[in-house]
């Protein structure tokens, strides 16, 4: 099929640029899909991405985190070494891109991470047709079907309705989620201040300056009263300090992992909202039968369920097995 | 069904009492008779579907699953039940938003399925889900394969259904065990349609009366002729009940436990209802608990395990002699009862709980101190004479004075993470003793043990375990064997399923010994000679 890229040192290599994808590594090229840490991360010599990967990028290791920075816009190519690099949006997060190599007139495409929910942070995902399609399979296993997302943020607010008192501490990834999240609120028609943990305030404004406008949002400091407020934070903020100085809480949190009552319960979680920025079991499987590609490779995820539900439908199927992608909650 | 399964997601998210409590008594407010009856006989487990098993809710995944998919998605969710309510397709008819007035009411759903035969249930349950979405499918299956592990206790229903209807827990303690679901009896007296359900010529329990630990500082000012002074036996609590329609035993829950000890609940002329103990052994030759626990832990007894692993029965108290309620009367009083009617009590093995005589505190400990030598008594039970016959833990009226408990020092080994309010602290922990094994000496667990310290002491246990975690396995962190505590017990006992090979009663911190070496803490050999 396609023997020009393959796994190298635990990382997609594309052989005729001589260059990786997503590597979990410092490397001397690196195309990079989205600005997750654990897809982009630093020190790598050239960077290939869209220019807001690149933006997040700076904001997370410096401006000068590359020696070479090369921004793409979505449908704008690239000659690496022999290899035509293009992006498509694939509607994960702010600049989030499919990467399409065209070699010896064969075409791979890397999904990176995708879903296929409206959302109106990021530009929607966009079918490349191709002959081998690289996807995730983070919620590959028929049991995660998302629901729509207005259905969740409801659930939001009519707790928060229930409780006006408490403080909605919503978990959310500070990266796409928590802006997402922002949005859905307000096209429910809630336009209070929406309180941001430290974390993603840069971020907030980043995606404002790309024009994702988020309406009043408000640092969460120490010196403002939280209650009857939403106030968003990263799970790495949970159980610290800054969340014991909230009162009385009412812990949410929102990722596709929610769907799973026992795992949410687990977690302590008292609303789970079933929000995600990852494809679920149908859209992977309608999303490779448009690709339509002659093989599809699996990055990371439960691929086992992926490449059996590809196999019964005459598409050959096969893992990639990296591993280092962050499996929690995104 | 739509508005119960909202209620069980509220309270299987629910981590405190309290809101479970808020959530169940709004439920109730807003939901009908029946639907209110089958949703709370539900909830606690007083509903069982005949025809309906997990077999049936497996075939019917399989059907419409791949198998392989099915086997995946199991291993991943770890509950059948929710398995199969995200696994089944969604119907065009029923979109998770659009609510459904047309899929059936909880009652019509709870009839069909315990009328329903084998051959049908199948069908019956497909047919409902597909017309639910994934939170009535979820709330349906959990209901089919019984088991909410929602969290709420029988107790926690009682205390909201007397919470909504303004009475007394109590009133609703007394009769619950005359009822069944869907509970029409309770329901029609709540309601004012009914006269209350009455328990005349039933053999049913009766709430017991329970002991509050003594404070010790009370027993210099314990004037004790005021008090009925008796050894706490280490048995396990029950209620025998003879009555017109047969005699039963009940365990202090409430449960029947007649079928395993067939010997202590025959036919008897006696009518009345007897608080007690059950006993391992004879009157003559008591044996210990472990003893006991031989036969607790069997639904059944074969003739030839009753006369191995004998029991026998040892009255407190007396409750009702024929119909008479003698709950009332002061302890004194049914005291002198308990004693008149011994003679005509026709039980085959029983007999009364001998009375101490102690002229004052001092007095009172040293019996106390006698108790510690016997492994049968754990302890002094001191009853208010004049106390009547009360359900629950009431203060002032009955108190257990417990031996010294056991005490080993032993080394913490793994800490894993509280609940509710402890849940960002590290305050369930496991201890070892030391042991030989073939790669010399090493540690064996124990005990675990998650109560017995102050707040403060909590916080430096939990910076010790953050400060000398050596591995983690999922929840649970390995510490370095450095801290020494003093664990107090109640008793030990062998138990062939740990590792150790005996198993603590109610373990808990006594002392933490920062300054105490590891090498010091105990040798299993030696904690096993406390058996």
């Amino acid at each position: 099929m396609i023997d020009w890229a393959r796994i190298h040192k635990k990382g997609l290599f594309i052989e005729p640029a001589q260059a990786y994808i997503d590597p979990p590594f410092a490397s001397s090229c690196a195309l990079i899909t989205h600005g997750h840490a654990d897809h982009a991360r630093a020190g790598h010599k050239h960077v290939i991405a869209t220019t807001q990967t690149l933006d997040i990028m700076a904001l997370r290791y410096g401006a000068d985190f590359a020696e070479h920075k090369t921004a793409l816009d979505y449908g704008q190519s690239v000659q690496v070494r022999d290899v035509m690099v293009t992006m498509a949006p694939s509607g994960h997060v702010l600049g989030s891109a499919q990467i399409i190599l065209d070699y010896q007139g064969k075409r791979l495409v890397a999904a990176g991470d995708y879903k296929r929910k409206a959302d109106p942070t990021c530009a929607p995902f966009e079918v490349v047709q191709c002959d081998v399609f690289v996807t995730e399979a983070t919620f590959g296993l028929p049991v995660f079907r998302h629901p729509d997302p207005h259905q969740e943020i409801e659930k939001l607010l009519s707790v928060h309705r229930l409780f006006p008192e408490r403080t909605m501490l919503v978990g959310a990834y500070a990266l796409g989620k928590a802006q997402r999240i922002i949005t859905l609120l307000r096209e429910a028609g809630y336009n209070q201040p929406v309180y941001l943990h430290g974390a993603m305030q840069k971020l907030s404004l980043l995606y404002e300056k790309w024009g994702v406008s988020l309406g009043n949002w408000q640092a969460a400091t120490a010196d403002i009263s939280l209650a009857g407020k939403i106030v968003i934070a990263p799970p790495s903020a949970f159980g610290t300090s800054w969340m014991r100085r909230l009162h009385d809480p009412l812990i949410c949190f929102a990722s596709g992992w929610m769907q799973v009552r026992q795992r949410a319960k687990q977690r302590g979680v008292e609303l789970p909202l079933i929000l995600s920025d990852h494809a679920d079991w149908d859209d992977l499987l309608a999303t490779i039968e448009q690709v339509a590609p002659k093989q599809v490779w699996v990055t990371h995820g439960r691929e086992d369920a992926l490449i059996h539900a590809c196999e019964m439908r005459g598409i050959s199927a096969k893992a990639l097995s990296l591993i280092g992608y962050d499996e929690s909650e995104q | 069904m739509n508005n119960f399964a909202q209620l069980l997601e509220s309270l299987i998210f629910s981590p405190r009492r309290s809101v479970k409590q808020a959530h169940l008594v709004s439920w109730i407010a807003e939901t009908t008779f029946p639907d209110k009856g089958w949703g709370l006989a539900a909830l606690i487990g007083d509903l069982t579907f005949p025809a309906v098993k997990a077999g049936v809710i497996r075939e019917l995944a399989a059907e419409t699953s791949d198998k392989y998919l099915f086997e995946l998605s199991y291993d991943f969710v770890g509950d059948l039940a929710e398995t199969v309510a995200l696994l089944w397709p969604a119907h065009a008819v029923c979109k998770e938003a659009s609510q459904t007035s047309q899929i059936p009411a909880l009652n019509q759903i709870v009839e069909r399925l315990i009328s329903v035969c084998r051959a049908d249930s199948k069908s019956v349950l497909a047919g409902y889900l597909d017309q639910m979405n994934v939170s009535q499918r979820w709330a349906l299956l959990k209901m089919a394969t019984g088991g909410m592990r929602v969290g709420l206790s029988a107790r926690m229903a009682r205390l909201a259904i007397a919470e909504y209807y303004h009475r007394d827990i109590a009133e609703i303690e007394e009769i619950w065990p005359l009822l069944h679901p869907p509970y029409a009896e309770l329901f029609g007296w709540l309601e004012g349609r009914a006269e209350r359900p009455s328990a005349k010529g039933r053999a049913v329990f009766r709430p017991m009366m329970l002991a509050h630990p003594i404070d010790e500082t009370r027993l210099d000012t314990l004037e004790c002729n005021d008090w009925q002074v008796e050894w706490k036996w280490d048995g396990a609590r029950i209620q025998l009940v003879s009555a017109e329609q047969g005699v039963k035993l009940f365990s202090r829950s409430g449960d029947d436990i007649s079928a395993s000890f067939p010997e202590l609940a025959g036919p008897m002329e006696w009518k009345g209802v007897l608080d007690g103990e059950i006993l391992a052994g004879t009157p003559e030759k008591i044996d210990s608990f472990n003893a006991l626990q031989k036969r607790l832990n069997r639904k059944t007894a074969s003739v030839k395990m009753q006369r191995s692993n004998p029991v026998f029965l040892r009255f407190y108290d007396i409750m009702f002699c024929g119909k008479s309620d003698l709950r009332a009367l002061p302890l004194s009083e049914r005291r002198k009862m308990l004693e008149a009617q011994a003679g005509q009590i026709d039980h085959p093995q029983y007999d009364i709980s001998a009375l101490l005589e102690a002229k004052d505190g001092a007095h009172l400990a040293r019996l106390r101190d006698d108790c510690r030598q016997s492994r049968l008594i754990e302890g002094l039970m001191l009853k208010a004479k004049d106390s009547p016959y009360q359900a629950g833990r009431i203060t002032g009226a009955w108190y257990k004075w417990k031996r010294d408990p056991l005490l080993a020092d032993l080394v913490m080994m793994y800490a894993q993470r509280g609940h509710g309010k402890r849940s960002s602290y590290y305050s369930d922990y496991s201890f070892g003793a030391w042991t030989e094994t073939e790669n010399g000496v090493e540690l064996v667990p124990v005990a675990k043990a998650y109560s017995g310290f102050t707040d403060a002491e909590l916080k430096k246990l939990d910076k010790f375990v953050k400060d000398h975690t050596t591995n983690r396995f999922g929840p649970v962190r390995e510490v370095e064997h450095k801290l020494v505590v003093e664990i107090a017990f109640d008793s030990i006992h062998l138990s062939p399923r740990h590792k150790s090979g005996v198993a603590m009663r109610f373990p808990r911190v006594h002392m933490i010994r920062w300054d105490k070496a590891v090498e010091e803490a105990d040798q299993l050999s030696e904690i096993k000679k406390l058996i």
